[in-house]
């Protein structure tokens, strides 16, 4: 029972991290039509972000979390004026492949910047605390809490503001009879930034229990895709299920199923739903 | 029989010149290297002449390419490896299972589309890669397959020679491009490409679009599988990286930089590729640096790549004779009573409206 | 009896495009679908060429019931359509656009074409012979040989009629052939929509210009809100109340 407790917080913990990574594509997917294949990279030099700030320049861990949130949106900006804003009228392969052109060239660029060691963010809380007799280390507890502002942030952000409401509106409706007179570029512009911190944000909480490398993004972006396409592509309620369904399914199976198979668990996931829902979990159904 | 000459004049010459070119090359070549990275280079380009017809002629975006060549690696090793097959035997056997595999997986992935489809390709890429990784008993993990094979002897012919391995390697590619571009030419070819230009339009015709998408998949996977085969039997050692996502990338990059579509788009791209990658040798490490930021350049500045934009700039130039020589162009039917050219709807979108 | 549905509904999600509709085409009629915007003229041809599949009620081609089939066999069956948005194969010829059109009615499949079999050239001439004689058909012989982006807005109209011509229909199907073209243009589009009928097609269309309707169709029925609400002549349906109060009520001006 104990172990069964502990997972639920390993899989919350997990879902968290998932969570804000699968936010961001769905976001930018739902705005721009783009699947985003560099998005998990964006993950990647979000955690090298955080780790350089704190150990080449003894930063401490939140102002470095901040840099990293600001100096990967403006990344995120840059690879949206750069790449997808000019090819947004070209087909959907030539999208999807521009991204996947992206992904290969800050991977390969982290490798030659950085190299290929595995690095560990410092960790400042890796105290373990007990909380209603769940162990867990605080870094968790703050990856939960982290993500749960994040999330509440950008429920606000996104209900309570003009911009925050339009994207909304231009995610899930992207006919958009209603929503003339939008500045597509701002709308557009902004939605990479955000999506683009909220990788940041992921990597920057996570760094200290993960490890860091280039190509730490890959299996990620391919989990958020599985997540967001569970969740039916450009819909944000539907990341932030899908991202919890997924961590739990994935900690519970490495727990009492395989471990040495955990990752296949995902895409077994996905491939089932789509050979059965054809058009994700929850799609409106045309034909 | 000399007007059809003459009307395939370019073909002629570019396969005289292929012929000509690769059975001379292993006596030319300065090096025993060169000789490798163009046996390697002819093996990629089976593959990538599979990806074409799934992604070019067709337009799906399949990105589980990788893990059939894995799959036809694996299956022709371990059939060599584990069962003492003759590689004859095991290079149609492992063709064939991964073309059975690959439709199993088009009945599950063709039901869906655009986005959907190449995020599930790409999951079943992902995980006949962990499969192979993780089966340890069977492929060995991560340590891979050691100790693969030679192909055996035909008769008095041998594979133990470097130029052998490459000729070998050459008969497949050329009756890979003799397939592809028989498809290309006929009626089947004609079917792939209007799918690609609109499904709908396709059906409306009375196109079965999911069987001619099932067909070319399946012939896809099959000269895939071959690649594969061919692989394990020269490499000799197989690991699992080898059915990674990864290098279905970089299978796509070959194509784009050839061009898609076109027949001698996926030599004419690995080909290219592969000098680019041997020039770049003392900066091995700036190689997919460099691939990353062409993939991005060639998909938005020269998306027909070089076979495409060549014969683009063909047409220009014809184009430019013809007007001199006619004084001035004929215009279309009706040109100037409408309102000009009409506008076409753009590719890969749906134009069933409900009112 | 060519073609007949019995209660056809569509619904999308909760919205209802299309309620109940009963129609019946004859064989060689030329019949006509009007209606305001988003009346579900357009859902209404979709489903009945296979496009979507309807949420009930049936439909009959030739007798037998054909509901349930799969897009590509209502064409199989005779069933041809042009869309809404001219939809041509744009990066090809005129002559190649209409080759492929012919595919269904070939046999030759993967070995003809690596082999070259006797076949797979009969059929290829087969193609090659129906779209021209389609071609001479519809008037662009002469231009077979020009790339799709170098015709007129008209040609490329007839181009798509000829396209749905050259799968040998029975029933064709017409989804706004006449919007965006002017007024000569229209009257040379009726005159080949004429002549279609009389070569022994049954001409099923879509029209706003009500015109060109009232001087082509046999038959007409019209449809508001999903709902069948008058058929009949077209003197008939012009002088119907409740056609003139839809249109009237409408926004559309027809």
């Amino acid at each position: 029972m104990d172990l069964f407790l502990q997972q639920i917080v390993n899989g919350l913990t997990l879902g968290c991290i998932y969570c804000l990574v699968a936010l961001g594509l769905t976001l930018i997917y739902g705005i721009m039509e783009v699947p985003n294949f560099a998005h998990g990279h964006f993950y990647m030099i979000g955690a090298y972000v955080t780790f350089f700030m704190m150990t080449l320049y003894g930063l401490n861990y939140w102002l470095s979390a901040i840099i990293a949130g600001i100096v990967l949106a403006i990344l995120g900006v840059l690879l949206e004026r750069l790449v997808f804003h000019p090819m947004r009228h070209t087909p959907a392969t030539n999208k999807f492949i521009a991204a996947v052109g992206a992904m290969l060239f800050l991977e390969a660029l982290a490798r030659v910047l950085w190299g290929s060691d595995y690095r560990n963010i410092p960790s400042v809380y890796d105290n373990v605390v007990q909380i209603a007799g769940i162990r867990t280390t605080e870094q968790k507890l703050i990856i939960i809490i982290g993500a749960f502002v994040l999330m509440a942030a950008l429920y606000v952000f996104i209900k309570k503001t003009l911009i925050g409401s339009t994207i909304e509106a231009m995610a899930q409706n992207r006919d958009g009879a209603s929503l003339v007179g939008i500045d597509v570029n701002r709308v557009a512009m902004l939605t990479f930034a955000v999506a683009s911190l909220l990788a940041a944000a992921a990597a920057s909480l996570s760094g200290p229990i993960f490890l860091v490398y280039p190509g730490m993004g890959n299996i990620i972006i391919m989990k958020a895709f599985v997540i967001i396409v569970i969740g039916g592509m450009g819909s944000i309620p539907g990341a932030v299920i899908g991202a919890f369904i997924l961590g739990m399914a994935e900690t519970m199976g490495a727990t009492y199923i395989s471990s040495s198979y955990k990752d296949i668990v995902a895409f077994a996931i996905l491939v089932l739903i789509l050979s059965i829902r054809p058009s994700g979990l929850f799609a409106r159904g045309v034909r | 029989m000399l007007s059809f000459l003459k009307e395939h004049k370019f073909k002629f010459i570019g396969y005289g010149l292929l012929l000509i070119i690769g059975i001379i090359f292993p006596i030319v070549s300065p090096n025993r290297y060169y000789l490798t990275v163009a046996t390697l280079g002819f093996i990629y380009a089976i593959a990538v002449y599979g990806l074409n017809l799934i992604v070019g002629y067709l337009g799906q975006l399949s990105l589980a390419q990788a893990g059939f060549f894995g799959l036809g690696a694996y299956t022709s090793g371990l059939l060599m490896l584990k069962l003492d097959l003759n590689f004859w035997l095991a290079l149609p056997l492992a063709a064939i299972i991964t073309t059975i595999l690959a439709v199993l997986v088009g009945l599950i992935s063709f039901r869906t589309k655009g986005h959907y489809f190449v995020i599930l390709t790409l999951c079943i890429g992902v995980i006949i890669n962990l499969v192979i990784e993780k089966w340890d008993s069977l492929t060995g993990g991560v340590r891979g397959l050691i100790g693969i094979p030679l192909p055996n002897p035909i008769g008095p012919l041998e594979f133990k020679t470097l130029e052998s391995q490459y000729y070998l390697v050459f008969v497949f590619l050329l009756i890979t491009i003799y397939v592809m571009n028989r498809i290309s030419s006929s009626l089947l070819g004609r079917t792939f490409r209007s799918i690609r230009n609109s499904e709908d339009l396709a059906s409306t015709l009375g196109i079965n679009v999911m069987y001619n998408k099932l067909l070319g998949f399946a012939i896809a996977a099959f000269f895939t599988g071959i690649a594969g085969a061919l692989y394990a039997s020269y490499i000799r050692f197989l690991g699992p990286e080898i059915s990674t996502h990864h290098l279905t990338f970089e299978f796509l990059l070959f194509l784009l930089i050839g061009g898609q579509a076109t027949v001698a788009g996926p030599l004419v791209g690995t080909l290219i590729a592969s000098v680019i990658t041997e020039s770049l040798q003392f900066a091995q490490e700036y190689r997919m640096v460099i691939f990353g930021l062409m993939l991005i350049l060639i998909v938005r500045f020269f998306p027909g790549g070089a076979v495409g934009e060549a014969r683009k700039l063909k047409v220009k130039v014809t184009d430019f004779y013809n007007r001199r020589k006619a004084g001035n162009y004929p215009s279309g039917p009706g040109a100037g009573s409408s309102k000009g050219k009409l506008g076409v709807p753009s590719k890969g979108e749906s134009h069933v409206t409900k009112n | 009896m060519l073609l007949k549905t019995e209660h056809l509904t569509k619904n999308f999600g909760g919205l209802t495009a299309l309620n109940k509709v009963d129609f019946e085409i004859n064989e060689g009629e030329l019949v006509a679908i009007i209606g305001p915007n988003g009346a579900g003229k357009s859902t209404f041809f979709n489903v009945i060429s296979g496009f979507y599949r309807p949420s009930s009620g049936t439909i009959k081609f030739m007798g037998k019931e054909i509901t349930n089939l799969e897009t590509h066999n209502f064409a199989r069956l005779g069933i041809g359509r042009t869309f809404q948005t001219t939809h041509l194969f744009t990066d090809s010829t005129v002559l190649d656009n209409l080759i492929i059109g012919y595919r269904s009615k070939t046999k030759m499949g993967f070995f003809d074409a690596i082999f070259y079999s006797p076949r797979s050239r009969r059929e290829e001439n087969m193609c090659r012979e129906k779209a021209e004689e389609i071609l001479d058909f519809i008037g662009l012989l002469e231009f077979k040989n020009y790339p799709v982006a170098n015709i007129s807005q008209e040609a490329a109209k007839r181009l798509a009629i000829g396209l749905a011509l050259v799968t040998e229909p029975r029933l064709l199907l017409l989804d706004e052939p006449a919007a965006g073209i002017n007024h000569g243009e229209t009257t040379n589009l009726a005159n080949l929509i004429k002549k279609i009928q009389q070569s022994g097609i049954t001409v099923c269309l879509i029209e706003h210009k009500m015109k060109m309707v009232m001087n082509l169709a046999e038959k007409i029925m019209v449809l508001n809100y999903g709902t069948k609400i008058a058929e009949g002549t077209p003197k008939e349906v012009s002088e119907n109340e409740r056609v003139i109060e839809a249109y009237l009520g409408g926004v559309e001006h027809a």
